[in-house]
């Protein structure tokens, strides 16, 4: 099947809509057949909807017809995570143990695009649970990064991001625990934005690490995401952690105005050390672009970054460990046959169900955990996340935005980290740090290294997300980064 | 250097709920050590007097009144079960002879 033309950029497609050049209907068939006929090349899809999404797409239009959209989103196709519960609908989390599962409830993000009006064509390929930065560790297989399919999209959220690079939805969902949103967000080329923790409802997502996870979102440029994010934010009393704040006004702030903004420049992130230098080369022209724009530059210290990675995996698989109890094959997902008892039927039902990587953490967290080494290992990392928080503090009192990149590197060959599961992990050294301090952060296309899109990252104090998308913006104006398409797509 | 031995994994994966076979345990030990070697750089890290932190937020436990409100229906919650007998999830017998002992 040959596919239909991308979909690209929401403020565009609004406009067509708006002016009767297309119809809902018209753009949910063309992201559902593009969806399908990449699908062998890039995997990018656990499943779609396709007469579910063909019905709302004709609601949509009804109420455009009449004057009554419900939403900017209204009528748009976008896509979900495959760990984001949607009523009526499988939710398998790239894994084993939830196949068969069909939500009996919608999450908050769910429910909040629907009353938007926007229609969700399926749910994207991720690591299972979310554990991993290369969406290699799926029960479907590995998304392939649309740039050049030899190489990871990243991950966990790698098919969300591939979506979006590869022109099948202008928008799509994800989660962010260590940068499973902007380190996919970073190779595939697109904007990727994990809020403030809190920002937005875990409500319906399922849950990894609790107190890292952020839902978030993938568009083509600031502008979108500003929009996507004012929209899902907001508090939820159904989530006990949900910032008790408003729905941030977003695009008020893209004015494209930086002159005086001043961006910090830490000095632990641009070491040569282990760093790709065209990544950095890339990132050092992103910086004396915004500068040429009129922002101010300063260097900055965050002197706990080289314990970050540790930090990280130490808490977020004692999370993991705890969360993940409660697959036991009593209440839903799968259950093994054949189980003499009760407690046979558990570690049977587990043991089937998880994969390699899963059962890696479990691993580790339950030993970090387990008598005798709490004190030394989850309590030590707890502390040390302190110190990690505090240095953005001391930070922000002298600066008004981070800039670092988003990765070390360009997204690698697909296969060549799965044996060696710290070197995988080490990558993640410049994203994990924004969620043990609960900042926002967002990764913006800022060049190419090797043909493939290089990141860069801005972090910003919390709930702070309008200064982020303000520089990102201001970045786009002058830069067309963001606009570029893997060729091979096109 | 982390020192783990077999039966430390195969603990760890029977408080998990996990059973590893032969060549998976064997991976598992070489791959916590690596995991737990690396970790060790923070014990060089001074955090004589410093707080944990379990969470960024400053909340207070959210309180709410107390008053009945929409829920799941038990057909909804029911509908995944595995196996089920009216309104119960069955499961095997709860009781076998490792437990007991």
């Amino acid at each position: 099947m040959s596919a239909p033309p991308p979909l690209v950029g929401l403020s565009e497609l609004r406009a067509e809509l708006d002016a009767g050049r297309t119809s809902s209907a018209q753009l949910v068939d063309r992201a559902l057949e593009r969806a399908e006929a990449l699908q062998p090349r890039l995997r990018s899809f656990i499943g779609l909807r396709g007469e579910s999404a063909r019905a709302e797409a004709e609601q949509a239009d009804a109420r455009r017809l009449r004057g009554d959209p419900r939403s900017a989103l209204d009528g748009i196709p976008v896509a979900i995570k495959d760990n984001m519960v949607q009523r009526g609908e499988p939710t398998t989390c790239g894994s084993r143990i939830l196949e068969g599962f069909v939500s009996p409830y919608s999450s908050t993000l769910v429910e909040k695009l629907e009353a938007a009006g926007a229609v969700i064509i399926g749910r994207t390929n991720m690591d299972e649970f979310a554990m991993g930065s290369s969406t290699e560790h799926s029960t479907l297989g590995a998304s392939s990064n649309p740039w050049d399919v030899s190489r990871t999209a990243g991950g966990s959220s790698g098919g969300s991001a591939v979506a979006v690079a590869a022109g099948i939805v202008p928008a799509a969902f994800g989660s962010d625990t260590g940068g499973s949103i902007r380190q996919p967000a970073s190779f595939c080329g697109v904007v990727g934005m994990k809020p403030t923790y809190g920002r937005v409802s875990r409500w319906g997502l399922v849950a990894f690490a609790s107190s890292l996870d952020q839902i978030g979102v993938f568009a083509r440029d600031a502008r979108d995401a500003a929009l996507l994010l004012e929209l899902i934010s907001g508090h939820d009393p159904r989530d006990s952690t949900s910032a008790p704040e408003p729905a941030p006004d977003l695009r008020a702030s893209l004015d494209g105005d930086v002159s005086g903004l001043v961006l910090g420049v830490p000095r632990e992130y641009f070491v040569s050390d282990g760093v790709d230098p065209e990544v950095l080369a890339r990132v050092h022209a992103a910086i004396a672009e915004l500068e040429a724009a009129g922002a101010k530059l300063r260097e900055v210290s965050l002197p706990h970054t080289y314990t970050a990675v540790a930090t990280y995996y130490l808490l977020a698989t004692a999370e993991a460990s705890s969360n993940l109890a409660r697959y036991d094959g009593v209440r839903y997902g799968r259950r093994a046959e054949g189980a003499q008892s009760l407690g046979d039927m558990y570690v049977r039902s587990r043991t089937e169900g998880f994969g390699a990587e899963v059962k890696r953490r479990i691993l580790l967290g339950t030993y970090v955990l387990s008598a005798g080494y709490y004190d030394a290992y989850y309590r030590k990392a707890q502390q040390v996340r302190t110190l990690l928080r505090r240095d953005f503090d001391e930070a922000f009192a002298g600066c008004d935005v981070i800039v670092t990149p988003t990765s070390p590197e360009v997204a690698f060959s697909l296969g060549s980290r799965t044996e060696d599961p710290l070197r995988m992990y080490l990558s993640d050294v410049y994203t994990v740090s924004c969620n043990l301090a609960g900042l926002p952060g967002v990764s913006l296309p800022c060049g190419f290294s090797d043909g493939m899109p290089v990141g860069l990252q801005l972090l910003g104090p919390p709930l702070e997300e309008g200064r982020l998308l303000r520089v990102a913006d201001a970045f786009q104006r002058r830069t067309g980064f963001h606009s570029e398409r893997p060729p091979e797509l096109a | 250097m982390a020192r783990i031995s077999r039966q430390e994994v195969e603990h760890v994966a029977a408080l998990a709920r996990l059973v590893l076979e032969e060549s998976e345990a064997e991976r598992a030990v070489g791959e916590l050590e690596a995991l737990l070697d690396y970790a060790a750089l923070l014990e060089s890290v001074d955090t004589e007097g410093v707080p944990p932190t379990s969470h960024v937020l400053a909340l207070a436990t959210p309180m709410r009144d107390d008053t009945a409100s929409e829920s799941l229906e038990p057909e909804s919650a029911l509908a995944n079960a595995p196996e089920r007998e009216g309104s119960a999830f069955v499961v095997p017998r709860v009781i076998d002879d490792e437990d007991a002992g």
